[in-house]
């Protein structure tokens, strides 16, 4: 069951994929990289990490898409345009798909018997995040909130 | 005898899967989830049906009037009349729309709102989908719904539709974070982000009278009706619909769908009520739990559908009462007032946390919560800058 599932989301996730890259329209490839991101979170899913998945959805789906959609609206005013086909990302594309494959066929397989594993919960990723990564997080957070205010100031009307 | 009623559904569904003993797994995996979205399907449409007449009922009732009464008794088969006429309508699709994005929308839109029930316990041992996460997976299903009205907007082709995704994009992003901020305080004290371990955490009663909802305590009360008012503004209802303004932009991004497309849309919004109505009611009013140990005896479930229909009744109060505010009124009602209460819930939840709740707890966040309150009021209070107004002919 798990392969068939494993064959289905591949099938999807590749077909967004291949859609965002050959789609005319700019519209339709940015809403197909929004399938994409639901094929790797299916994928996460798939292997039982539950909050990454959703996390994945929430953040990729729930508000880079919409940010990319919009940037789209609110930049080009040539939506409706074809795109010429882009030589540059084909060598880009080439080089990294080389770069993986050299670096996995490379890589010296480990042992096929993984030490026993538990359970990834979401409690877990609180607990470790509060404990042993709490001054990354913190980190984060301050970079965040100086993103909030720095928008903020942005759009302020200027006052005389 | 009561625990039999109690657990009707879930043994009935245990029989149904008792017929394929010696299948392989798989299959009685996919027919108990299948069986799972049937049930969900069934109850959530009818529960839709009876919604869309008792609000137009409601709202008749509130106006003066009689509302639907011709289809049936009481008028109560005018839904199955309105499906009929939704479904034979024409379908008109813009000749300059986006075709294939136009169609997906009302799909996506749909698909968000239902997958979001999944997750909410209706009774004991009565959780479609557990997940671990669930709390999680319903909001970033949620955040789907944003990529589908903006799909609706702008492949429609038309000014109205694109501005009225604007709106609905806006406020939606605006009352996510007051929305999803106020349900921390509730996974903060129970320290899961299980639906079924936040219900278990509201169980007994304190004093052997007042159940223990966190809807009763300080911080649960003020995050209740945060999270309330974010709900109205996510299912994009009065005073909150803004996106659909008719005297403004015609029907915002379903300006240009019609016939079973424009019901479609209709009833994600009813779904997405429930769903919303539903999680309010799991996280702060004891979910499927009974108010009075008197009451145990009845069956779990329709504990549940009976708060369910209690803070529906109230989205249908709200609308038939309060008048459409603005879009800027709903913006700074967000950002000024929404957000720092929702952050100050989370506050006072900690503040009960380490007080071990009792009354020192109660005492100490009632005093966070009110000292915010009342600093956030006279911070925006906007009365000063008006003279008192005075009425020439009303008086």
């Amino acid at each position: 069951m798990n392969s068939a599932a494993f064959v289905i989301i591949a099938i999807l996730t590749l077909a967004g994929a291949l859609a965002a890259a050959t789609l005319q329209k700019l519209m339709h490839a940015a809403l197909s990289f929004a399938v994409t991101f639901v094929g790797i979170a299916a994928f996460f899913f798939l292997l039982g990490a539950e909050f990454v998945g959703l996390a994945l959805i929430f953040i990729y789906i729930g508000a880079v898409a919409v940010l990319i959609v919009f940037t789209i609206l609110l930049t080009r005013r040539d939506v409706e345009k074809d795109r010429g086909f882009n030589w540059s990302g084909v060598a880009i594309a080439i080089a990294v798909f080389g770069a993986l494959t050299w670096s996995i066929l490379k890589t010296q397989s480990l042992s096929i018997v993984a030490p026993h594993v538990p359970a990834l919960t979401v409690k877990r990723i609180g607990e470790a995040l509060m404990t042993s990564y709490v001054w990354p997080l913190q980190c984060i957070g301050l970079l965040l909130t100086a993103a909030l205010i720095g928008a903020l100031i942005l759009v302020m009307e200027e006052k005389r | 005898m009561n625990a039999s009623f109690d657990q009707l559904f879930v043994g009935g569904k245990q029989w149904l899967l008792s017929w394929l003993t010696g299948a392989p797994d798989w299959i009685v995996q996919i027919v108990s989830s299948l069986i799972n979205i049937f049930a969900l399907l069934t109850v959530f449409l009818t529960l839709f049906a009876l919604m869309s007449v008792l609000e137009r009922k409601i709202l008749g009732r509130i106006q003066n009037r009689y509302g639907p009464n011709r289809v049936g008794p009481f008028g109560l088969f005018q839904p199955v009349a309105d499906g009929i006429k939704m479904l034979i309508k024409e379908d008109i699709v813009p000749a300059r729309a986006d075709k294939i994005v136009h169609f997906l929308a009302p799909i996506l839109i749909a698909a968000a709102a239902i997958l979001a029930l999944g997750v909410i316990p209706y009774g004991r041992n009565m959780t479609p989908f557990t997940i671990d996460g669930g709390i999680l997976f319903f909001f970033a299903v949620g955040s789907t719904t944003e990529l589908a009205v903006f799909m609706a907007g702008w492949g429609s082709n038309n000014k109205f539709s694109m501005l009225g995704a604007m709106r609905a994009i806006a406020q939606m992003v605006s009352y996510e974070l007051p929305l999803i901020i106020t349900v921390l305080p509730a996974v903060m004290v129970v320290g899961s982000l299980n639906p079924d371990t936040i219900v278990a955490a509201q169980a007994g009663y304190t004093f052997g009278v007042v159940p223990r909802w966190f809807v009763f305590t300080p911080w649960g009360f003020a995050a209740f009706i945060l999270f309330f008012v974010s709900g109205l503004v996510e299912s994009n209802r009065t005073p909150f619909d803004v996106p659909e303004g008719e005297s403004e932009i015609v029907a915002g991004h379903m300006t240009e769908y019609s016939g079973f497309k424009y019901a479609t849309f209709f009833m994600a919004e009813y779904i997405g009520m429930f769903a919303i109505t539903g999680l309010a009611a799991t996280l702060f009013l004891g979910g499927w739990h009974a108010p009075l140990r008197a009451l145990e005896s009845v069956p779990s479930y329709v504990w549940f559908f009976v708060k369910l229909s209690a803070l529906l009744f109230v989205y249908i109060w709200l609308r038939g009462t309060l008048p459409r505010t603005r879009v800027d009124q709903i913006m700074n009602f967000a950002w000024k007032f929404m957000l720092p209460m929702a952050f100050t819930c989370v506050i006072a939840a900690a503040v009960w946390h380490y007080a071990d709740g009792g009354w020192r707890g109660w005492l100490w966040s009632f005093a966070v919560i009110a000292v915010v309150y009342f600093t956030l009021s006279i911070l925006l209070d906007t009365r000063r800058k008006f003279a008192p107004r005075t009425y020439r002919f009303a008086e």
